[in-house]
C-alpha cells in the first residue's frame, strides 16, 4: 500500500500554514525568519512529491536551487538582524517602525 | 510499512512545526525546527529524493540551523509574551483573518484537485533521485542556472560580511 499524493500535499499545506501563522503572530525577527524557513521546506516537500508522482527529476533540481537561495537568504538576513540589533538594541519587529508613516 | 513511516515522520514534523511557533524562547524554536527538518528529510527518502535528503540534513539541519543558533547565542534575546497576552487586537484579528483565508484556500485546492487525480506513484527508474542523476542534470540541462547560483552565493557572502562587520570610526 502506497502513500497517496494527497497525503504529502496535505502535510505540506499544514506546514506552510503553520509558518504563515508564525510570521503573522510572532514579534521576534529571528523566529519570523525561522517560520519563513519552515514555509520554504513545505514548498520543497510539494516539489518533491510532484517530482515523484510525475516521474520527473526536474522538481528535485528546483528543490536544489531553492535550498541554495535559502542558504544565501539566511546568511544575508541574519547579518541584517545583527546589524539592526547593534544599532537599535532590539529584535522586536514592532519597534522597527522608522519607515512607518 | 511505507504508510507507517510516512505517518511517523509526518506526525513528528507537524508537531515540531507547531512547537516552533508557540515556544517563547528562540533557542527552543530553533531546536524544534531542527527536529522538523530532520523529519522532513525522512519523508524526502520516501519520495526517492536521495540527494536532496542528504543536502537537507547537511545544509538545512546542519549549516543553516547552526547559523541561527550562533546568532541567538551572540545576541541577548528576551522572552516574548504570547500573542493573546499582549492584547494587540489589531494583530490578532489580522493574523486570524490571514490564516483563515489561507486555510480555506488550501482546503479547497487540495480537496478539489489533489484528492481526485491519480494517486498511485508510477514506477520510478533505478537511478531516480540519486546524486549521479541530479549531478548529470545540473551540468547539462541546468548548467546556466547552476553557474548563476555560484554568483548568488558569492554576493551573499560578501553582503553578509559587509553588513555584519563592526564599523570602526
Amino acid at each position: 500500500m502506497q502513500v497517496p499524493l494527497s497525503a504529502y500535499l496535505i502535510l505540506s499545506a499544514f506546514l506552510f500554514l503553520v509558518g504563515v501563522v508564525g510570521v503573522a503572530t510572532r514579534r521576534n525577527a529571528l523566529i519570523i525568519f525561522m517560520c519563513i524557513e519552515l514555509m520554504l521546506n513545505a514548498v520543497n516537500l510539494t516539489f518533491l512529491a510532484f517530482a515523484r508522482f510525475l516521474n520527473s527529476m526536474n522538481g528535485q533540481i528546483v528543490v536544489f536551487f531553492v535550498m541554495v537561495v535559502a542558504a544565501a537568504e539566511v546568511a544575508v538576513g541574519l547579518a541584517i538582524i545583527i546589524a539592526i540589533y547593534r544599532n537599535r538594541e532590539t529584535m522586536d519587529v514592532a519597534d522597527l517602525n522608522l519607515l512607518k508613516w | 510499512m511505507e504508510i507507517a513511516l510516512f505517518a511517523g515522520f509526518a506526525l513528528v514534523a507537524a508537531v515540531a512545526a507547531v512547537l516552533v511557533v508557540i515556544q517563547r524562547h528562540a533557542v527552543y524554536s530553533a531546536l524544534y525546527l531542527v527536529i522538523a527538518m530532520v523529519a522532513l528529510a525522512g519523508i524526502y527518502v520516501l519520495l526517492e529524493g536521495y540527494f536532496i535528503w542528504i543536502i537537507q540534513i547537511i545544509v538545512y539541519a546542519g549549516a543553516i540551523m547552526v547559523l541561527f543558533l550562533f546568532v541567538i547565542m551572540l545576541l541577548d534575546i528576551p522572552q516574548e509574551d504570547v500573542l493573546w497576552a499582549r492584547r494587540d487586537w489589531g494583530q490578532i484579528v489580522a493574523a486570524a483573518a490571514l490564516s483563515l483565508v489561507l486555510l480555506v484556500e488550501m482546503v479547497l485546492a487540495v480537496g478539489r484537485g489533489a484528492l481526485r487525480g491519480a494517486q498511485a506513484a508510477p514506477a520510478s527508474a533505478q537511478d531516480f533521485g540519486t546524486t549521479l542523476t541530479v549531478g548529470r542534470m545540473l551540468f547539462t540541462d541546468y548548467l546556466f542556472p547552476f553557474e548563476i547560483t555560484s554568483v548568488i552565493l558569492l554576493v551573499a557572502m560578501v553582503g553578509a560580511l559587509v553588513l555584519a562587520k563592526r564599523q570602526f570610526k
